[in-house]
């Protein structure tokens, strides 16, 4: 452990001297072009509004700037070009969705998860949503924002991959090379490339966060660490480059040569299905916690899970509507389409309990909300509010099948149902998408998926929906099945059984919860 | 003299209080405690999961009063922490040898 932390630290401190600014080392400079007409500049003043491209006014049939403009900055982005000033509103709308991402996690899902627990293992939670705060931050400016956002768009690029398509390669933004606060047009024409960054870089936080539910009580801090690391690289920046980079191998939206034309707005498959089902495979690894299921462990507070429940769903408005990269017509359909299904999905799962129980818990209306978030993630920008509806209803009946009924037949111990909200959750957000995508809900649908998405529920953009969930399917066993072997290799998995039965606190951090 | 042991609903405290007061009753010791007689406990369900939990909160009350104020101060509780549902709780009546009170060293009946 001390070895691998030492390394880590090298590596860094190694590196980071590597950053500089970009000199300027043009000695000969040729005339400079001639100004922008007003015209020209009050058309890239215009694309503000539609988020289109201000350079386009600016650029010849060959698509090289031959004018200057007052909106182009003297900073350049990573792809090495200058570029325009950052718009204001759209940053500023950014600047708030990555606070509020991050307000997801800490406290949001630290909370919600550590009422969950039991009194005693209450600080290893928050303790594990903090360590993979950091440690996330670490590996993600190493080369994580490379490998999954690193490079151009298009086939070319794909070349430059690891493995085409599929993997990115590391080497491109290494140390956070050149990510300024220039925008870098692959993802946004008006939002700073290094709030974009950040903002991405909530996202890489919150997954490992999540597998914590479903390992919860029982797993080491030491191999949290150690998994979380190799996992974030195998499984996590693999899937995010396929599915959002822009010449990623599923990315149906923007890559014209994506071999699978998958949608995922804001994370359904990236973050819900690969944090679920990773969950559902390790707690099988690791086993019940002792005494499951015989002896009663409810949770300790169900008021700090109420807390943590409330703010995940504000903190998803930044997360699902700030996945428009923009303050722009599509963001604020994604905000109507998320409160939609979350509001129905929240009054759903306890109405079946009152009807099959005989009460709607407050759990019941927590675990509802959450669900209706997870589901409309994947579709939130690409449907209209009656997709959102019905995805609410299906949020508050499927996963509350799986956490009532189906967790029990198998027989596993998903301690806080991770798989069964955000694994099933975020698999049938994914295929939802595929029937309720409606080109009225999103221009962008209308270019390269224009044969895919024809507004039926049938649409071949279903087909194209189940090939994403399978392959996610696929990474996701393999890859966490490989990091699990390799952790219990290198540290072991489990808590003793002294120390389980002490509660986690005490032993793995030296702290209690509650005096009392 | 003799020792009052009440079981009641913990809801219930205040009138019995208020009953015992009215008696010219003083004094009295108070814990909150869990336990079961014929009500059982309850059902919680979190999820797929649902537990048993067969204590129940309860509220004891202990008294120690003179001989003579013995039926008396069992019938005001009685009466006050009535509600005719099933866990109203139960009364334990003993016999008590000596009562001293530690700052002026009385004994007996005029030390409780």
């Amino acid at each position: 452990m001390k070895k691998y932390l030492l390394t880590l630290a090298l590596v860094a401190t190694a590196n980071f001297g590597a950053i500089s600014v970009r000199a300027d080392t043009s000695t000969n400079t040729p005339p400079p072009p001639p100004p922008a007409s007003v015209e020209q500049r009050l058309e890239s003043v215009e694309a503000y509004f539609s988020n289109g491209d201000p350079t386009a006014p600016l650029r010849d049939t060959n698509g090289n700037i031959v004018v200057t403009s007052p909106i182009m900055s003297s900073l350049s982005n990573s792809l090495g070009s200058t570029y325009t000033y950052p718009g204001a509103g759209h940053n500023a709308w950014l600047l708030t969705s990555t606070a509020l991402v991050l307000f997801m996690t800490l406290p949001g899902l630290a909370l919600f998860y550590g009422g969950m627990v039991r009194k005693k293992n209450v600080l290893s939670v928050l303790a594990q949503c903090f360590l993979i705060t950091g440690l996330v931050t670490i590996l993600y400016i190493i080369c994580g924002y490379g490998m999954i956002f690193g490079g151009a768009g298009g086939a070319a690029a794909m070349k430059l991959d690891w493995v085409y398509g599929v993997v990115g390669n590391p080497k491109v933004c290494w140390l956070f090379a050149n990510v300024t606060s220039a925008p870098n047009p692959g993802y946004s024409y008006w939002v700073s490339e290094n709030v974009y960054a950040m903002f991405q870089m909530m996202f890489a936080i919150i997954t490992p966060a999540l597998i914590v539910g479903s390992i919860a009580e029982r797993m080491k801090f030491k191999a949290i660490f150690v998994f979380i690391t190799l996992w974030m690289f195998v499984v996590y920046f693999t899937q995010g480059h396929m599915v959002w980079g822009v010449n990623g191998i599923m990315n149906g939206c923007w890559n014209a040569d994506a071999k699978i034309h998958g949608l995922d707005f804001a994370g359904g498959t990236v973050v819900h299905m690969t944090s679920g089902w990773t969950g559902l495979i390790l707690c099988i690894i690791l086993g019940k916690r002792l005494g499951y299921p015989k002896e009663p462990m409810p949770p300790h507070s169900i008021v700090l899970t109420y807390i943590g429940a409330s703010m995940l769903w504000v903190g998803w408005y930044g997360f699902n509507s700030g996945s428009a990269v923009a303050a722009d017509i599509i963001a604020a359909n994604a905000f109507t389409t998320t409160t939609i299904a979350t509001a129905v999905a929240s009054f759903v799962w306890p109405m079946w309990e009152w009807a099959v129980k005989g009460k709607p818990s407050v759990l019941g209306f927590c675990s509802g909300a959450v669900a209706g978030l997870v589901l409309i993630t994947p579709a939130c920008g690409y449907v209209l509010p009656f997709g959102a509806f019905w995805i609410g209803v299906v949020a508050g009946t499927i996963p509350w099948f799986f956490c009532y009924k189906v967790k029990g037949w198998l027989g596993m111990d998903d301690s806080l149902d991770a798989w069964g909200v955000h694994g099933i959750g975020g698999m049938c957000g994914a295929i939802m998408t595929g029937m309720f995508a409606r080109q009225a809900a999103n221009p962008n649908l209308a270019t390269n998926l224009k044969a895919y998405v024809t507004d039926k529920w049938n649409q071949p953009q279903l087909i194209e929906q189940l090939k994403t969930v399978g392959v996610t399917l696929v990474l996701v066993f393999f890859g966490t099945l490989i990091c699990a072997f390799i952790t219990k290799m290198l540290v072991g998995l489990r808590v003793s059984e002294e120390v389980e039965m002490s509660g986690l606190d005490l032993p793995e951090h030296g702290e209690e919860g509650y005096h009392s | 003299m003799k020792k009052i042991d009440a079981i009641i609903k913990p809801f219930k405290l205040e009138e019995v209080k208020d009953a015992l007061s009215e008696l010219g009753i003083e004094g009295m010791t108070v814990s909150e405690v869990k336990g079961f007689g014929r009500q059982k406990g309850h059902t919680e369900i979190y999820r797929g999961s649902e537990y048993t939990v067969d204590f129940l909160p309860k509220i004891k009350l202990e008294i120690v009063v003179a001989d003579g104020q013995v039926d008396a101060a069992v019938g005001a509780i009685i009466k006050a922490a009535k509600t005719g549902k099933i866990g109203d709780g139960k009364v334990f009546v003993s016999p008590v040898e000596t009562a001293i009170r530690i700052r002026t060293e009385e004994k007996g009946d005029s030390a409780v």
